[in-house]
């Protein structure tokens, strides 16, 4: 399940579940625990509901944080911020990489 | 769950977008995969409330304690116990953009806490003990599907899934 349609439709999965929400919020928005646990519900369910190979359910839902939230990704002025492609692990806080470390040791 | 109408929903073209996003930045074409063949299609062998979910997120996923991943091309993939603690869990992915609300709420791309719940409702028989992590953003789909594809068929086959149910960033 996912929230790119051209994408999941270019990939052809057996069985797909389309939110329309902005990308990175596959199930559900934040800090809304209703909302992800219906969407994940959702997701599963379709296992037994789609009954055509291909079939793309689209869930009827709303994003309800930024109701601009597609002209702004539209926006070039907005960038697309992706980080150097090295062999670098990148971790998220610099407490996680000192974790790491330390199980590698 | 109310489903929509066909159509009812203007939704964004990503992949035009990307397109002419690289190609203004320089960059050869994003080539996309398209699907040539119909999908594969397994029927159910038993209902949901008896069947074993396997589960990937392409977010680039984590734990604390282990490694992150890197953006050029990492074909590796985590093991995410479901028992595991919401605050210890991360994500390292090429378009960090996209991160920012599953960095403060990991639940909204990598749903652990409603899958466990789930589980526990019966809605899932079982939700497998490893949940898989990738970082969904490997450029050469030959690696994608000759390295990373076949670590996670050997992850879910050897954890006896009926369902392998993903959730891309």
């Amino acid at each position: 399940m996912g929230s790119a349609l051209d994408i999941m439709q270019a990939g052809n999965p057996p069985r797909g579940v389309f939110t329309d929400y902005p990308l990175g919020h596959s199930t559900g928005m934040p800090h809304d625990p209703s909302d992800q646990y219906t969407m994940t519900r959702a997701g599963l369910e379709a296992f037994e509901t789609i009954k055509e190979p291909g079939t793309i359910l689209k869930l009827d839902r709303t994003w309800t944080i930024n109701a601009n939230w597609k002209a702004d990704t539209l926006d070039d002025t907005k960038g697309d911020e992706r980080s150097p492609r090295d062999e670098t692990p990148r971790y998220q806080l610099e407490e996680d990489r000192l974790a790491a470390e330390g199980n590698q040791t | 769950m109310r489903i929509r109408k066909e159509n009812a929903v203007a939704t964004i073209e990503y992949m035009k977008m990307i397109r002419e996003r690289y190609s203004r930045l320089g960059y050869p074409s994003y080539q996309w995969f398209y699907a040539e063949e119909p999908p594969a299609w397994t029927p159910l062998e038993k209902p949901l409330s008896k069947s074993r979910v396997g589960f990937l997120c392409t977010a680039g996923t984590y734990v604390k304690g282990q490694v992150a991943y890197y953006y050029k091309d990492d074909t590796s993939i985590r093991a995410i116990p479901k028992d595991t603690n919401v605050s210890n869990i991360r994500f390292s992915h090429l378009t960090e953009q996209y991160l920012p609300a599953a960095r403060k709420d990991p639940n909204c791309v990598f749903p652990i806490e409603p899958l466990r719940r789930l589980e526990k409702e019966g809605v899932v028989g079982e939700i497998a003990q490893d949940m898989l992590s990738c970082m969904g953003a490997v450029y050469s789909q030959r690696r994608t599907r000759e390295e990373l594809v076949p670590k996670v068929v050997a992850s879910f086959q050897a954890q006896g899934v009926d369902i392998a149910f993903l959730v891309p960033l």
